[in-house]
């Protein structure tokens, strides 16, 4: 199958601050790449860099077949790139928004195309509200729909579900896997791990470097980490708090997360982990169970490793 | 209601401070621009203009006339640049703007002052802004009894005392009432078209990036001139509204003469208004929030409005100054609004006015199309 986003090396700097460092992506036709990454991370940079609005500094690739800093004027005709922050305007209507889309790329058949996108929305009834006025769930659709209008083979979606209620979140995914069989392909950057298994694929980035690429269960089973829920049953949350205090002092234990009334304990040495399991489990009122790391538990462990091989 | 408290009111204090100094362009204005404007229009501006510059006619040639062109010069308010031979072209510098006064020693002028016929001598003025000539003609009027007082001695100085031996005929051209609104009305359009054009394209562009939808257009394939003439066009028919509103009031409401043709003025106004819209979108590619597009504007607006000679006599300002203020695209486009309707000037006076406005429009353009950029970078 086709690469359709086949970049190698993409760099970035901001005066002395590199803000992506060497990245390379490859994503098929048709997949969902899911791009996750604490906040200042570079994936805003990188998806800017992927649809030609930032001219890398360093690295090379194609976007849709074309060269991303010589095409990258072509690019943006067949991309549909949606911003982390809403970017209609908010002066216009759901219509006359909608309708300046369609005429700045030259959608044929605009009309047709502008009711079609609204009763789809179901906004054929409020056409002729400003946009401005819509909810965050509703500006999210809307958002989604004007950067379909003119049937790009690829979408760039810069955290689009930030601020969106679960019900539209699920909307919005059924949205992007109908798409995706339809042959789209789709880079999106999140921080819910939820969606982040949604994905087909996976590419995590920390302080500008890709750490970690690959379907949801390879990124689990590249980690080599085993985890643990640990229970206190019958204990208060400080005695929790406490406790995670105190494994997280163990050498054997790297990564410590809160899971409700639970903790998640991992770690990279088993052999390790499992002697702190014993000792603790034979000084008694806790419960060990082994599980399968979570995505979260995994990217705890690689923002911590990427922050200690920084220091 | 809770008792005042001086923390809280330090705290905002403090913090408005503190953004204040964050905001580096609009710390500039405060502490640079006065001090500026100070330097700048304390020393440009003068409301007494002198050395303004005259053609002279001299039909007698003279020592009479010579010495009564030497009196002129010497009240201090006039600089001979021409001396023609013809009256007609003294004219045609009167019209283009050249000079402000011609003076014209009729033929015989010698002989008539012997004979006692009290000779005069025509002075032409350019009156179109009756502030800038009040003065020099003035000081004209003074000069008949004393120009000739020591030529007229000997057997002649029975001629000496009252009334004086010559008489100075001054036509106020183009505003012979020395009407005050006539020169500030058409000016006025000018002025109005300048703030309003260049504050309205400039904050065109800064609001799409206030607001975040700067980085979606910017996604589109719409080239960068695309964007500059559709966000500059409608702005222009928006200008020959507003035109057309002042030019019926200054008629209206002020009777001011139209003497030209108005499709050239019209002309003039399009290229007038596409040069001060290119100035607002080379502001708005610059600056980062609306705030500091319109402290761009009014940097622009206001030695626009006092060099340009709308408000303070243009050539009552020093050299340096006057060169400033041909920059301004306000000074030209006066020129052409007062030449077209107080003097009824057409193409051929008007041009030397419109290609610095088309030079100015080219280089604003030029940096605008410089400046932005398809990318965020």
């Amino acid at each position: 199958m086709e690469s359709v986003i086949d970049v190698r090396g993409l760099t970035k700097r901001f005066g002395a601050r590199t803000a992506v460092d060497g990245v390379s992506i490859a994503v098929r036709e048709g997949e969902i790449l899911g791009f996750l990454g604490p906040n200042g991370s570079g994936k805003t940079t990188t998806i800017r860099m992927l649809c030609g609005l930032l001219r890398p500094d360093a690295g090379e690739g194609t976007c849709l077949g074309l060269d991303i800093v010589r095409d990258a004027y072509r690019i943006k005709r067949e991309v549909g790139y949606m911003t982390q922050r809403f970017s209609l305007y908010e002066d216009l209507s759901i219509e006359e928004n909608l309708d300046f889309v369609a005429r700045v790329y030259a959608v044929p058949r605009r009309r047709e195309a502008v009711d079609a996108t609204l009763a789809q929305l179901g906004l054929g009834a409020r056409r002729r509200q400003l946009a401005g006025a819509l909810s965050g769930g509703w500006k999210q659709r809307l958002a989604l729909a004007a950067c379909l209008l003119h049937s790009p083979r690829l979408l760039l979606l810069d955290e689009p579900t930030a601020g969106v209620d679960p019900g539209a979140r699920r909307d919005f995914w059924a949205k992007i896997h109908a798409l995706a069989a339809e042959g789209m392909t789709v880079l999106v950057s999140t921080h819910y791990m939820d969606e982040a298994e949604r994905c087909h694929k996976l590419a995590y980035i920390a302080s500008g470097k890709l750490l970690v690429t690959g379907s949801a269960q390879e990124v689990v089973a590249h980690s080599g980490l085993t985890t643990y829920v640990v229970g206190v049953p019958g204990g208060s949350e400080r005695a929790l708090a406490g406790l995670a205090r105190a494994l997280e002092a163990e050498p054997a234990v790297t990564v410590v997360v809160p899971f409700g009334t639970t903790l998640h304990v991992s770690g990279i040495d088993a052999a390790a982990l499992e002697r702190v399991r014993e000792r603790r489990v034979r000084d008694g009122g806790q419960r060990w169970t082994r599980i399968e790391p979570s995505l979260d538990d995994v990217f705890v462990r690689l923002v911590q490793q990427a922050k200690d091989a920084d220091a | 209601m809770s008792a005042f408290s001086l923390a809280r009111f330090l705290a905002i204090a403090r913090k408005e401070f503190v953004q204040m100094r964050r905001e580096r362009l609009t710390f500039a204005m405060i502490v640079g621009v006065p001090i500026l404007q100070l330097v700048l229009f304390g020393y440009a501006i003068n409301t007494d203009p002198r050395n303004l510059p005259t053609a002279v006619v001299d039909h007698d040639r003279s020592a009479f006339s010579r010495s009564l062109v030497q009196a002129v010069v010497n009240t201090g308010y006039f600089r001979i640049v021409a001396a023609p031979d013809a009256e007609g072209d003294a004219e045609r510098l009167l019209e283009r703007g050249d000079v402000q006064f011609v003076v014209v020693v009729p033929p015989g002028f010698a002989r008539a002052l012997q004979r006692g016929e009290r000779p005069a001598v025509l002075v032409a003025a350019d009156a179109t802004d009756p502030s800038a000539t009040g003065n020099a003609i003035a000081a004209l009027a003074a000069l008949g009894g004393a120009a000739l007082r020591h030529d007229l001695d000997g057997a002649l100085a029975p001629l000496a005392p009252a009334p004086a031996p010559i008489e100075v005929r001054v036509h106020r051209r183009y505003n012979p009432e020395g009407v005050t609104q006539f020169n500030i009305v058409p000016g006025l359009l000018g002025v109005i078209m300048t703030m309003t054009m260049v504050m309205m394209t400039a904050f065109a562009m800064t609001r799409e990036r206030e607001r975040g939808t700067f980085e979606s257009l910017l996604a589109t394939p719409a080239t960068p001139f695309e964007v500059m003439t559709g966000k500059i066009v409608p702005y222009i028919a928006v200008g020959f509204v507003q035109a057309t509103i002042i030019l019926g009031a200054a008629k209206a409401l002020f009777a001011v003469p139209m003497l030209g043709s108005l499709a050239l003025l019209f002309g003039c106004l399009a290229l007038y208004i596409a040069a001060l819209l290119a100035l607002g979108f080379t502001i708005s590619t610059v600056a980062r929030s609306q705030l500091q597009a319109m402290q761009m504007t009014f940097f622009f607006f206001l030695p626009s409005m006092l060099l340009s000679g709308f408000m303070f006599p243009y050539r009552g300002m020093p050299g340096w100054a006057q060169a400033l203020g041909e920059v301004f695209p306000l000074t030209h486009f006066l020129r052409i609004v007062r030449g077209v309707l107080l003097k009824g000037n057409g193409a051929a006076e008007t041009w030397p006015h419109v290609w610095p406005i088309a030079a100015f429009m080219l280089v604003a353009g030029a940096v605008a199309m410089l400046r932005y950029r398809r990318t965020l970078d």
